[in-house]
């Protein structure tokens, strides 16, 4: 079959800014566009920059977006969105700077990941042998762990966005959602023992009083982590264990208590 | 065609009365018959549900009890009602174990649910059931002429499962169908799908004024006379807060922000004045003096 690609280009070196270029090929009916690009790359035009590795939505290398939504190359087949041979665009990630091309620079992403210092803090004396977690605990978590780290949550993230638009910096922005999940693994694993820390500081400006509930991440993201789901759960943490003072905590407490009474708003 | 009617809990008590009058002009010229569900308890809006899931859960299964009682399939006339509802709906759909558990508390007042009601929106109800065709025919005031940007609200598209968006993929682009059957033409712009900042009122009004501001400003930029929303949050957000979206802008938006009732309403031949645009923040002059009204 006949794949059509438009893809935004961009490359700093030429003093030019972006612009979009077509590409039309002949594929198998089973490629992906992460096989169309670097059939692109191989056969037409080898000045195309794009990142990629596993070719097994695995890496999480080759998030992009596709069609106006963050998707996984490799795992997004053109079949699927070209029923009928339609011009598939793609473009890098959102909410990131662009190097070249389809290469975002993740450093960003990365910074806000590390801002919720994501390893395990126990506190007391070291255990004498291995720490047994219950597999019930564990399970939830489980989906939340298989997070790959593609940014593909962060880069159709509408807060982030509305964000940047407004001109903050971005280490002052959002923590967005793929950071917010790793918080919640950590927060959910019986193993550490930082919550009281971790929710105080998520709750504070940028944390999870922050999120509009868009629903964005949850449908982009290609694992099982559900992003918007954690960001919940850490909510309802932060409120059981306290932290009521902050403007959304007050305004769900509020919201429960009248529903509760009255069966209405 | 009739159906349980849940008309939203900030429609009658809170912001948006008129959706709930033109709700009932458009069913009624539309010979669409609504049972109420007064005693119906509010949905939880998804902030409730993340505090108790179960709860909010167990008073949605009674809301559909009482739909199923009647007899009859559940409409709803807003976005975000429709998608905590249709998350309620596939929980307890996919669940049986689940759904014994919540019905084990709607026993103690008599009530159980089957967990295979249908629940739909007044815009899919429209585009699915009634047909846009028949719709075509009713109108008596075509459009022809405004250009309308389409807004849906998150909770109608996303998550798309829980929509049944892949089975429905009309349901996608149907508010731009609806516009178009009524004579007016649908602007194409990025922000349709986008949040209108509702949830944040309050919580971080600059986001959520700079969101309305981002949303309005670009169907501005392509053209649109004005926008419409099945939302009535959106509504809220979209219209009542475009002054603060102005002022933060530093430059007046002046985007008129129509319900998506009113809109079918106005080309069904309702008259302006019974259609309460002056409860708009954003007046609406400018639209229908486009239509010759």
């Amino acid at each position: 079959m006949e794949a059509r690609l438009r893809v935004r280009r961009f490359d700093p070196e030429s003093g030019e800014g972006a612009r979009y270029q077509s590409y039309a090929l002949e594929v198998p009916d089973y490629a992906t566009v992460l096989e169309v690009l670097l059939q692109i790359r191989e056969e037409l035009d080898d000045s195309l920059a794009l990142r990629c590795s596993c070719s097994s939505a695995i890496c999480g290398s080759c998030a992009m977006r596709i069609n106006g939504q963050a998707r996984l190359a490799c795992k997004t087949k053109v079949s699927a969105l070209a029923v009928d041979g339609e011009e598939i665009v793609v473009e890098p990630v959102g909410n990131m700077p662009v190097i070249k091309d389809l290469v975002a620079d993740m450093d960003p992403f990365w910074q806000k990941v590390r801002a919720v210092e994501p390893w395990i803090q126990p506190k007391g004396p070291p255990p004498e042998r291995e720490y047994l977690v219950p597999h019930e605990v564990m399970r939830p978590l489980a989906d939340v762990m298989a997070c790959i780290m593609c940014g593909s949550c962060v880069s159709d993230c509408t807060v982030l966005e509305t964000e940047l638009s407004l001109g903050k910096p971005y280490e002052q922005t959002f923590l967005a959602p793929a950071a917010l999940a790793k918080a919640y693994r950590f927060v959910g694993d019986p193993r550490d023992d930082a919550d009281a820390e971790r929710l105080l500081a998520l709750s504070r400006l940028e944390g999870i009083w922050d999120c509009t509930r868009c629903n964005f991440c949850l449908e982009v993201c290609p694992k099982t982590v559900a992003p918007m789901d954690q960001i919940l759960a850490l909510r309802r943490k932060a409120i059981e264990q306290g932290h009521e003072e902050y403007l959304g905590a007050r305004h769900t407490l509020e919201f429960e208590k009248t529903v509760r009474e009255s069966s209405w708003l | 065609m009739k159906f349980a009617y849940w008309p939203g809990c900030s429609v009658p008590r809170q912001g948006t009365p008129e959706l709930r009058i033109t709700a009932a002009a458009v069913c009624d010229k539309l010979g669409i018959e609504l049972e109420d569900l007064s005693l119906a308890p509010c949905t939880g809006s998804g902030i409730l549900q993340a505090r108790d899931l179960v709860y909010a859960d167990t008073l949605n299964a009674s809301t559909f009890a009482m739909a199923e009682d009647m007899g009859l399939p559940l409409m709803t006339i807003c976005s975000t009602c429709q998608g905590v509802f249709s998350q309620a709906r596939k929980r307890l759909k996919e669940k049986p174990d689940y759904l014994a558990q919540i019905n084990q508390t709607l026993e103690e007042q008599g009530m159980k649910y089957s967990g295979n009601l249908e629940v739909k929106h007044l815009l899919w109800v429209l585009v699915e059931d009634y047909g846009l065709d028949e719709v075509r025919k009713a109108v008596v005031r075509s459009l022809a002429g405004l250009r309308v940007a389409p807004f849906y609200g998150c909770y109608l598209l996303r998550p798309s499962a829980a929509l049944g968006i892949d089975e429905h993929p009309e349901r996608g682009t149907c508010l731009e169908s609806l516009i178009e059957a009524l004579g007016a033409e649908a602007v194409e712009y990025r922000g349709k799908t986008l949040c209108c900042g509702y949830p944040l009122v309050g919580v971080n009004d600059e986001n959520s004024a700079a969101m309305v501001g981002t949303h309005t400003v670009e169907a501005k930029e392509k053209g649109a006379d004005c926008m419409v929303t099945p939302c009535p949050l959106c509504h809220m957000n979209l219209d009542g807060v475009q002054p603060q979206a102005s002022e933060q802008r530093e430059s007046k938006i002046n985007m008129p922000v129509f319900h998506l009732t009113q809109l079918i309403a106005l080309a069904l031949g309702v008259d302006p004045p019974d259609l309460g645009f002056d409860r708009h923040a954003v007046q609406v002059k400018s639209v229908l003096d486009k239509l010759g009204l």
